[in-house]
């Protein structure tokens, strides 16, 4: 006879990835999938059509929120973030928010922080965040300085590889071969070039403080758990979200997620944390795929697939990547049976 | 402005929800219900996808009670029924169909042991129905009618109810306990049942028994036969009297050592299993055709071939010499037919059924005015299943169809409600159909892989030497495993998907099953919310103002 118990039985079989499971506990369940989520940005802000940064923010704050019960402060650095919610004099914040100059968030947070000390307020937590232009860029200096000190505050990167609200100019996350305003598609090596850029994550790790992490808007369940872990642990955080742009990367506003999900399941944005400098996990590559979707996707490297000729150099260099990503994070189980 | 404020600040800090981004949009999300396939498919009208989604969360008895609304039989249904829901399922494309068969199956038996009784009104319209006829189809539109508030009798030919269900499928297959419950509770909702009464005016029954409608579905009996030359023949037996005869005969068929079944479809099968389980030596099934174009189903040829039974593919008999069979080989052209090759073989054996299909016995309809035979000995109805007399409907293998218990069960739900529909004096509406849920319409990066669970089956010493249930049992935890294996084509199944992808908050949850809205307000049509649907249960439409 057929083993009759050889089948587990998983509680959220059907559409186990989606956001909500009504087979699941309101416990278990995602804080998006909540009657009763924040919603730290609210309706009637200005971002585009399939805005990536507005659902990332609204993601990971309202999951910053249950975290800390509603005590919770939001330092603000220039940038589409601040300036699609807060055309004045109206506002799309539900916490306390504050913005100041491009460059000094994570500054500006350190001495929030610092004041809520003086005033005995250990319930009250602090985020930071910004784009990558005012985090890799603009406010790495300060961002760096707060690494170093180890102050209390989580500092999140909205990372849509370019300067967004001021035209989509390059930016240090711009990946190579993107077309933006500044690095247009002509010439001999065409879009952003090869080989220049950072990565973030990995500085921060270089800064050897208590909790680094990647995510995407492509995985909820996994963003959620990575900023609701952050919220527990004191010091310098930092949490770098991927957040496809639509008008930037030219990709359609209803596929901001899916196009998240293959930068993912390619290999070119890897999800991992690291405690205090060391790698500690890595989200595995569910059902892998080719760069290739994944630029064909965008209007900014559709350059590489021109009608006259495809650049295969440059696609295979993005590949590389990506490899050099699989490889170097180890995104994908090795079969050991064949 | 009443307070004070800040130097430099001129006004108040407002809200954005005064900005109402809705006016951007050009497309315009909408929920809908698609046809999930399955639902599609079924030949008795099931809502497979709505009665699944309860019993993914454990609830058996409300996913039995849907259930219930559309087919009597579930325990019966889940062991006999061809499943072509199961063909149709969108999950074929991930890994493998949800087994809908399996999880029915499990459904029915947990009625039959908790004794769940379907809900009816137990009043009634005064209305009195004639059911001729106690096989699949005129016990479903018994079932229906009595649930529909008339008062329903049935009359039934032979010694027992269930029709084919019992004098055509085989115990192992369908062991009769379950039959014998599942027609009991049918019996229980007041449908009253006479059996041995066979029915010849159907005049009669209108005008002096004052039936206000009656439905046919004496089903189809009478063996077809073949003329085979023959010096001496043997025994000739035809599977339809030799599978009755299990059933109601004083004692087993005597079928010899070695038996020839003439004939490829179910029935055919279902003899030379049953032959097997006799006793005999040699059961050799003999069709004119080759496996691709049997009409039996192939896990039936692959069962009988597990229990021993040797089928020649592409052979004819030509002459019969008592026990030896001259056969000719055949070879399929171009056009699907078999034709003649010239060359011969000798097969022996001591019995031959035939199994070459079934007529339908209507002689006691020949004097019903308005009622027409069709060519090949079938009733004509309309698509109300009424015949040309004014009252009389028909349904199930009488009738033009394909011959499954599932069709036949389908026919008289549908024939029930047009029955309705005409004691009432008005026509029965069907309710628009959706449109079908597509495999392109799903999202299925959201539905985790998982292979179906195995029913587990009996060792194959057992299947021939005894007429035990060849197909075991799902139990509780594969059953629900089994049920949450549905994609939940193209109906909401509140995963919140749409809720949380949406950047602009622009969907309002409105609670456990009640669903979702839109906030046209501030919805700026971006469709994430479409493209980021598991299952396919919203629509981008344009706007168009």
């Amino acid at each position: 006879m057929t083993d009759q118990t050889s089948q587990p039985v998983k509680f959220y079989q059907t559409g186990t990835h989606t956001v909500g499971n009504r087979l699941l506990d309101d416990a278990k369940r995602t804080v998006q999938s909540s009657m009763d989520r924040s919603n730290a940005i609210t309706s009637g802000h200005r971002a585009c059509q399939g805005c990536g940064e507005a659902l990332g923010a609204r993601y990971a704050l309202d999951a910053a929120m249950r975290a800390t019960e509603g005590q919770l402060v939001a330092v603000n650095a220039t940038g589409c973030l601040e300036v699609f919610t807060t055309p004045y004099p109206e506002t799309s914040w539900q916490l306390p928010w504050l913005h100041s100059l491009f460059g000094n968030a994570p500054a500006v947070a350190t001495g929030v922080a610092a004041a809520l000390r003086v005033k005995g307020r250990k319930d009250v937590k602090v985020v930071a965040q910004g784009g990558d232009g005012g985090t890799t860029d603009i406010g790495f200096g300060c961002l760096s300085g707060m690494f170093e000190r180890n102050d209390d505050v989580l500092y999140i990167c909205y990372d849509n590889e370019a300067y967004m609200n001021t035209g989509v100019q390059r930016s240090s996350a711009t990946p190579p071969a993107a077309r933006t305003a500044t690095t247009q598609a002509i010439g001999d090596a065409p879009g952003n070039v090869f080989g220049t850029g950072k990565n973030l994550p990995l500085i921060a790790m270089a800064h050897n403080i208590p909790y680094v992490a990647t995510a995407s808007v492509a995985d909820l369940h996994d963003l959620e758990a990575k900023v609701t872990k952050a919220m527990a642990i004191s010091g310098s955080r930092y949490i770098h979200i991927m957040v496809p742009c639509p008008l930037g990367w030219g990709s359609a506003s209803d596929a901001t997620i899916s196009v998240a999900r293959l930068a993912v399941e390619s290999g070119l944005f890897p999800l991992f944390e690291a405690e205090n400098g060391t790698l500690t996990k890595v989200n595995k590559i569910r059902r892998l795929v080719q760069v290739e979707g994944y630029l064909k996707m965008q209007k900014r490297f559709a350059h590489l697939f021109a009608k006259d000729g495809k650049d295969q150099d440059s696609i295979d260099a993005i590949q590389a990547m990506a490899n050099h990503n699989i490889e170097r994070f180890g995104l994908i189980d090795v079969d050991t049976t064949s | 402005m009443s307070k004070q404020l800040p130097f430099a600040i001129t006004l108040d800090p407002g809200t954005s929800l005064a900005n109402h981004t809705g006016s951007w949009r050009t497309l315009k999300p909408v929920y809908l219900d698609r046809l999930p396939p399955c639902n599609n498919a079924c030949p008795a009208g099931e809502n497979i996808q709505g009665w699944l989604y309860h019993a993914e969360e454990g609830d058996y008895k409300k996913a039995w009670h849907l259930l219930m609304d559309d087919n009597p039989m579930p325990a019966v249904m889940g062991r006999v029924c061809y499943h072509p829901c199961e063909g149709a399922c969108n999950r074929a494309a991930m890994d493998e169909p949800v087994a809908i068969h399996s999880v029915e199956r499990f459904l029915g038996d947990q009625a039959l042991k908790n004794g769940w009784m379907p809900y009816f009104d137990k009043g009634s319209t005064g209305k009195r129905v004639l059911v001729v006829g106690a096989g699949p189809s005129g016990l479903s539109a018994a079932y229906h009618l009595r649930r529909l508030g008339h008062d329903v009798t049935i009359r039934e030919a032979g010694p027992m109810a269930g029709g084919m269900m019992r004098f055509g499928i085989p115990k192992y297959r369908l062991p009769r306990d379950v039959l014998d419950k599942e027609i009991q509770r049918i019996v229980d909702m007041g449908v009253e049942m006479q059996l041995n009464c066979k029915v010849d005016n159907i005049p009669a029954a209108f005008e002096s028994e004052g039936f206000n409608a009656v439905f046919i579905a004496v089903g189809a009996h009478l063996a077809k036969r073949i003329d085979i030359p023959a010096h001496a023949a043997g025994k000739i037996l035809d599977a339809a009297s030799v599978l009755r005869d299990m059933e109601a005969g004083a004692e087993p068929p005597k079928l010899g050592r070695r038996v020839i079944i003439y004939g490829g479809g179910n029935t055919a099968m279902d003899a030379a299993r049953t032959a097997k389980r006799l006793g005999v030596d040699e059961a050799m099934i003999v069709y004119r055709r080759s496996r691709n174009e049997m009409p039996a189903h192939d896990f039936e040829a692959t069962e009988a071939e597990e229990e021993g039974v040797l089928i020649h593919w592409l052979r004819t008999i030509k002459q019969i010499d008592e026990t030896t069979f001259t056969v000719e080989k055949m070879e399929i052209d171009a056009g699907g037919r078999p034709q003649p090759t010239g060359e011969f073989e000798t097969l022996e054996a001591d019995t031959l059924i035939l199994a070459l299909g079934q007529d339908v016995d209507t002689s006691f309809l020949e004097k019903v005015p308005g009622v027409v035979i069709a060519k090949d000995g079938v009733v004509d109805v309309d698509a109300r299943m009424m015949t040309g007399y004014p009252g009389l409907f028909a349904g199930g293998d009488m009738v033009p169809s394909e011959r499954t218990v599932t069709v036949a069960v389908g026919h008289g739900k549908k024939a029930a409600r047009n029955i309705d529909g005409w004691l009432k004096g008005e026509a029965y509406e069907k309710s628009e159909k959706h449109q079908l849920a597509a495999f392109e319409n799903l999202n299925t990066w959201y539905y985790d892989d998982a292979p179906a669970s195995v029913q587990p089956g009996l060792d194959i010493i057992r299947r021939q030497t005894s007429f035990d249930e060849v197909i075991g049992d799902l139990v509780e935890d594969n059953a629900l495993f089994e049920a949450r294996r549905c994609l939940s084509c193209g109906n909401c199944f509140e995963c919140d998907n749409c809720y949380g992808v949406c950047p602009d908050n622009a969907v309002k949850k409105l609670g456990p099953g009640k669903r979702f809205e839109f906030i046209y307000d501030f919805c700026k049509g971006c469709g994430l919310c479409a493209t980021e649907c598991p299952c396919g249960a919203i629509e981008m439409v344009a706007e168009t103002t």
